[in-house]
């Protein structure tokens, strides 16, 4: 188990070393320059460009320009080159703006997905697995720009309620306090639900393969030949042991707080991580695209160690 | 003799194990035309394909049937179908069709004509980039799968640095050293090639040994390189190298290919990892087969399935992700038409002109939604497990 965990710790460490050196080169090797962005403005004058290129290490070379950013990034001193703020503070406030659409999406994702999934696994073949099914391929298949589009025409038309952006501008004045609470869950809905609906296409199918995977074994025909009602059968001997394999997705749904989506978020004008990393990628802001990047590498190996670390726990059939 | 010998066949053939009754592709078909959805997603496929190429050759060349970027400004916002006004038109910008069959966008140009040069663009995305990305997933899953306990030594990873690091060198402006550096790692390549050749084992000075020791196998590279392409977020990478490169559309082609192969590298490795330890496979080497000969006319053909359904899944997420980028205003360059900026143009007038956000919605998620059905069948058909199972 130790030694698991140490060797597995190395490895991600490598791993993580190695993915700092590829995203730093992809974007200093790609065409143009961050001096560059704004060659049109008559403030951006060649001194000006040489001492923006001296007070951020652009003219050192890139093993030295490498060493500098990631010094500053693990002291927490990465600055914005856009605006000169802070880039961990930056993020921070972007993803405490992010994190009720991740939260509400999951909560919907997981709240739907197995029920569909185990009640089409029960009915295999009938015709709600049948609608189920193609249901679940037309929402992994629908554009989520389009679905946005297709969902604001809808709850406007219908609801006559503001859905653009975190909160309608000017409520929080004279406002009950009821009204601010609706005006908020009203903007949050559409986005989560957007966010959520490839999540519960692909986990409901997953569950519904599961359950039918464990459907099949014996020792489900025999609790149905000792005569025990189908919904025992069913959610006491087939369920608890198709969930096993779901307990170490919980690992794997961590690098969902940092993605965000680029697309729904502008969209929707939602100030979080997904619309910031656009918006840097936009004015050439280093700093912020690298530690994006940095962070969700982060989280995507800690997912999978958590994922594997609760696997051990759970399954009791798996020693390392 | 002459009865003897015809004696001697029928009781030969007699007891020959019977071969199946149907082909491979018979009963393929057979398997597959039980999948109603199945069997919708390749009709739509098929149409999509003649759509695409009739559009291609409708809306090019000098002067095309059918103009997508013909501008009539008196004619803006027109809903599907509508006539257009015969008075205020000059006689070449009539419509050929003789009315508007999806309505003209904020410019007045016909909706119909762009969607269809918008459909050779989704197309050829799809195709070539997942195309890269199962040419790569092949390569790097074979190698993986069927050298992969070959080991590595140190003074191949220190060459290979320093031809990259040199290679560099002379593309950065570096002449002298750059070319220094690559003599160098050509007269080591040399070196190392005579002193393997040379008969008769010498005992090699320490310094040596420490060279020729072996760090990782090529499994252990491969398969860490996948782990490492696997730790970017996928759409935000290839957005991020889309907006910093110069836009275009073979652009985003490589960019797509070259950040999805990691899929298809694990499943062809996978595959052929059971499949070295079978017997065909011990035959054929011992019947004196080359490496190539074993890989690809051996192993491949069964090891093609699950490569198949990712490929035709692939197709799908890689519409999407064009889309998606199209839709952020990265990708084609504007005038050329794509589903994705149409709908990005359209959304302005979302209220007034519905059909504008309507139309290329609709006909991504139709074809992206045939490829997952064709996909999903085949995987059913083509692996025996699952179909057990339904």
């Amino acid at each position: 188990m130790i030694s698991f965990i140490g060797r597995s710790a190395i490895q991600k460490i490598i791993t993580l070393f190695f993915v700092s050196i590829v995203s730093f080169l992809i974007i200093h090797i790609a065409p143009g320059k961050p001096s560059q962005v704004d060659p049109m403005n008559p403030k951006f004058t060649p001194e000006v460009v040489e001492r923006f290129q001296k007070e951020f290490h652009l003219d050192k070379p890139l093993h030295v320009q490498y060493f500098y950013f990631y010094k500053d990034l693990f002291t927490g001193e990465t600055i914005s080159w856009k605006d000169n703020q802070s880039v961990l503070t930056k993020i921070w406030e972007r993803f405490l703006n992010s994190l009720p659409l991740f939260i509400v999406g999951t909560i919907i994702t997981w709240t739907l997905s197995f029920p569909i999934g185990i009640r089409s696994a029960i009915f295999r073949g009938k015709l709600y697995d049948r609608s189920a099914t193609f249901l679940s391929y037309l929402l992994i298949s629908i554009p989520g720009f389009f679905f946005a589009y297709v969902l604001i025409i809808f709850v406007v038309n219908q609801f006559h309620v503001p859905v653009i952006g975190m909160d309608t501008f000017g409520i929080r004045d004279g406002a009950s306090l009821l009204s601010i609470f609706m005006d908020r869950i009203w903007h949050l809905l559409l986005p989560s639900v957007l966010g959520a609906t490839g999540g519960i296409a692909v986990l409901s199918r997953y569950v519904r393969s599961q359950m039918l995977e464990v459907e099949g074994q014996d020792y489900i025909r025999t609790a149905r030949a000792k005569g025990l009602p189908p919904e025992q059968v069913h959610y006491k001997h087939a369920l608890r042991n198709a969930l096993l394999p779901f307990v170490t997705m919980f690992g794997l749904i961590l690098p969902g707080l940092i993605g965000g989506s680029v697309i729904i978020e502008s969209i929707f004008s939602w100030p979080g991580m997904g619309r910031m990393a656009y918006e840097a990628i936009l004015a050439r802001d280093y700093p912020v695209i690298l530690t994006v990047n940095f962070v969700s590498a982060v989280l995507v190996l800690a997912g999978t160690f958590i994922s594997d670390l609760l696997y051990l726990v759970v399954d009791p059939r798996i020693r390392l | 003799m002459n009865i003897e010998e015809k004696k001697v066949t029928k009781d030969y053939e007699f007891e020959t194990p019977l071969a199946p009754k149907q082909a491979r592709i018979q009963e393929f078909w057979r398997l597959f035309r039980q999948n109603r959805l199945a069997i919708l997603g390749l009709f739509i496929f098929i149409l999509f394909f003649c759509c695409a190429i009739s559009g291609l050759m409708m809306t090019s060349g000098p002067d095309p049937l059918l103009d997508p970027a013909m501008i009539r400004l008196q004619e803006k916002l027109r809903p599907p179908f509508a006539k257009p006004n015969l008075d205020s038109l000059r006689r070449e910008e009539i419509p050929p069709l003789g009315f508007y069959l999806m309505g003209t966008d904020d410019l007045g140009r016909d909706v119909f004509a762009r969607m269809l040069q918008g459909a050779w663009v989704s197309l050829t995305v799809g195709f070539v980039a997942v195309g890269i990305s199962v040419f790569i997933g092949i390569f790097m899953g074979g190698i993986a799968g069927y050298f992969g306990q070959h080991p590595i030594r140190v003074d191949h990873i220190l060459m290979t640095l320093v031809l990259i690091f040199g290679a560099g060198l002379l593309l950065a402006d570096f002449t002298r050293s750059g070319s220094v550096l690559l003599c160098l790692t050509l007269a080591y390549i040399f070196y190392s090639f005579r002193t393997r050749n040379r008969p008769g084992k010498k005992r090699l000075p320490l310094w040596q040994k420490f060279f020729r020791k072996n760090a990782v196998s090529v499994d252990t590279l491969i398969m860490r390189l996948v782990d490492i392409m696997l730790c970017f977020p996928s759409f935000f990478l290839i957005l991020t190298v889309v907006a910093l490169l110069p836009a275009s559309i073979y652009n985003i082609m490589i960019v797509i290919g070259l950040t999805s192969w990691m899929g298809t590298t694990r499943f062809v490795r996978a595959e052929f990892l059971s499949l070295r330890e079978q017997d065909f496979v011990a035959a054929v080497k011992t019947l004196g087969a080359g490496n190539f000969r074993i890989i690809f006319r051996h192993m491949m053909p069964n090891a093609v399935a699950p490569v198949l359904v990712s490929a035709t899944i692939g197709i799908a997420t890689a519409i999407l992700t064009e889309a998606g980028l199209s839709f952020l205003g990265f990708g084609v360059p504007p005038p050329h038409a794509t589903w994705g900026n149409i709908l990005s143009d359209g959304k302005n007038f979302i209220f007034d002109a519905p059909w504008l956000t309507f139309i290329p919605g609709v006909a991504i998620l139709i074809v992206v939604l045939s490829f997952n059905l064709f996909g999903e069948g085949l995987r059913d058909v083509l692996n025996p497990r699952l179909r057990e199972r339904h």
